[in-house]
């Protein structure tokens, strides 16, 4: 039985500048190192069918097994809406000063729903997926970005049920409904860039996943989903000045007011911040581009045990 | 005795040398690092002691290391099939998923001609969807184009045998039996072409026809692939596959060297030939 526990002996493996030289002479190239940054979107956009196929098909497998089937798409969001109607509606009396208060409310919800689980998701987009990225080849990016175009997805199912909400309130369709567009595409780039930056810390540290509904829940109620921080702010004496400008230019806070705007007749461009545009699309740009490379430069990274 | 048997990288360029090389491990090193894992069990007091200690003790206090592979040299020619044999957590997976570049070196390095792949997509495939779903997302996970998975999908669909019985590709997977979802699963990760194809112990699924036709399938991959690489723990299909064999033990390269050679060393060592072994 020695035989068993005998360690081999050490095995006269050629110097190492041999291999590699010989590596060299044939080109090949180093197996799981990182590309460079083109490279890397190049790659990525080699595999844009199979992140819209994964989320897709991530969405129609949440509610396969359910009775009603993708009527929860919609169902989901319209009882969460009804939810927080009922509490801060109803029970807590928010709405006092904001006009159209269910509107307003919903859009808040829904829009911010939107960040909440694509930054939920990306936290998990590795950690998550282990199985996956130890088993397949493909740009790790591919993994955060199908979660948060799953959750575009989601939330197209939303708006089409804010749009009967909206007209059920007495909203009427306006030619400023078209600015919901471009206020999506820069919030879902900016989704998409912090969940790509969340998704590195998560797989280094799954505990994040933990933690993030706490910091999630706050930065929810900084942000006025429920509330006018206009209203909030602006009336009230005891709090400094700078609070609600500073709380009116934090990003979720800036895509509900421009969504707000965009739907709602009696929420005027006076309750926006100035310069809102520059703001939505700064957020989008700086989240959107430093999110991607923090998540690139650790690309070889993923997936080690 | 491992010595005079093992096949030198040298000897094999200088015997042919216009063979060319495929893959080429240099001395790589491979270490898992498992959190939570250190001698004390993963009571809340034993984490937070980790935390504590990690400021005094700097390096990773009670991360556990797993040395999984430990210095393995070896060159691999286009034409050839190789299968990894060893004890189990001999280091024979890992060493496969770092030649595939889906697990980071510790040390060493290892190059590739091409993207060598892992066969198996099923960590991709959701068991909520159709198959036919399946067969799609599975192909685009894989890297495949539409084209090519529209080219392929009628083929892919007869090779599993799903519709055999009646029309069960528009059902969703979970509601197939493990054998037919094994089939399907290794129909899909075996329609694409590989550069360099990594097999681990996927000879095992389905009844024993659909084993003779997978076993025929990896064939047909190999002559159309560059270079194989085989883990098994069935002697018979690594003999029936491979004409060299890496052996490993404990994340060492114990042997490598022609079939019959490593494997009559092999079998001295785990105690008798292979004795009908079931195939898993």
């Amino acid at each position: 039985m020695s035989q068993v526990l005998h360690t081999p002996p050490p095995t006269t493996a050629p110097p190492a500048t041999d291999l590699a030289a010989l590596a060299a002479r044939h080109g090949l190239s180093v197996s799981g190192a990182r590309p460079s940054l083109p490279q890397y979107v190049r790659q990525l956009w080699a595999r844009r069918h199979f992140i819209t196929a994964f989320a897709t098909a991530k969405l129609t497998a949440q509610y396969s097994q359910a009775k009603l089937g993708q009527v929860w798409q919609v169902m989901t969001p319209l009882l969460n809406a009804a939810v927080y109607y009922v509490i801060f509606g109803v029970l807590l009396q928010t709405k006092q000063g904001v006009p159209d208060y269910v509107p307003f409310l919903v859009t808040g919800v829904f829009i911010w729903t939107f960040t909440q689980s694509s930054v939920m998701a990306g936290t998990r987009a590795i950690s998550g997926n282990l199985g996956l990225v130890r088993a397949l080849h493909f740009p790790r990016a591919a993994l955060p970005l199908s979660f948060c175009l799953q959750q575009l997805q989601q939330l197209l199912f939303s708006m089409a049920a804010l749009v009967v909400i909206l007209l059920a309130f007495g909203v009427p369709p306006a030619p400023s409904w078209l600015l919901a567009v471009p206020a999506l595409v820069l919030q879902f780039v900016f989704n998409a860039g912090l969940s790509m930056a969340m998704a590195r810390l998560g797989a280094k540290t799954p505990d994040i996943a933990q933690l993030m509904p706490f910091v999630l829940r706050t930065w929810m109620y900084a942000s006025g989903v429920m509330w006018s921080i206009d209203h909030m702010t602006s009336g009230r004496s005891g709090l400094p000045s700078w609070v609600g400008p500073l709380l009116q230019a934090n990003p979720a806070a800036v895509y509900i007011d421009l969504m707000r705007f965009a739907l709602i007749d009696t929420f005027h461009a006076s309750q926006l911040p100035p310069h809102v545009w520059a703001i939505a699309a700064g957020w989008a740009l700086l989240a959107g581009a430093g999110g991607f490379v923090y998540f690139w430069k650790a690309e070889e990274m993923y997936g080690r045990g | 005795m491992a010595e005079h048997t093992r096949h030198h990288p040298h000897e094999s360029a200088r015997t042919s040398a216009d063979r060319v090389p495929t893959v080429i491990a240099d001395g790589v090193d491979i270490v898992y690092r498992v959190n939570g894992a250190a001698a004390g069990r993963g009571t809340a007091t034993a984490a937070l002691n980790r935390i504590l200690r990690r400021e005094r003790a700097g390096r990773a206090a009670g991360v556990r290391r797993v040395h999984a592979v430990r210095g393995v040299s070896f060159v691999a020619y286009r034409g050839e099939a190789i299968g990894l044999i060893g004890t189990n957590g001999s280091g024979k997976s890992t060493l496969l998923k770092a030649v595939a570049g889906l697990l980071p070196v510790e040390n060493g390095r290892i190059y590739t001609d091409g993207q060598p792949s892992l066969l198996g997509v099923n960590a991709a495939l959701m068991n909520d969807l159709t198959g036919e779903r399946n067969v799609h997302l599975g192909g685009l996970a894989m890297g495949m184009s539409r084209e090519q998975i529209r080219e392929r999908y009628q083929d892919i669909v007869d090779f599993s045998g799903i519709n055999d019985k009646g029309d069960f590709i528009t059902l969703p997977m979970r509601t197939y039996s493990s054998g037919m979802a094994a089939r399907l699963r290794f129909s899909i990760a075996a329609a694409k072409d590989h550069d360099v194809l990594l097999v681990d112990e996927a000879l095992a699924t389905g009844d024993r026809s659909f084993q003779k036709r997978s076993e025929e399938r990896i064939r047909e991959l190999r002559e159309r692939a560059g270079t194989v690489f085989l883990v098994s723990h069935s002697n018979k299909s690594i003999r029936d596959t491979c004409d060299r064999v890496l052996w490993l033990e404990r994340g060492e390269l114990r042997m490598d060297g022609p079939t019959a050679e490593v494997l009559k060393e092999y079998e001295a060592f785990t105690g008798g030939p292979d004795r009908a072994r079931p195939k898993r």
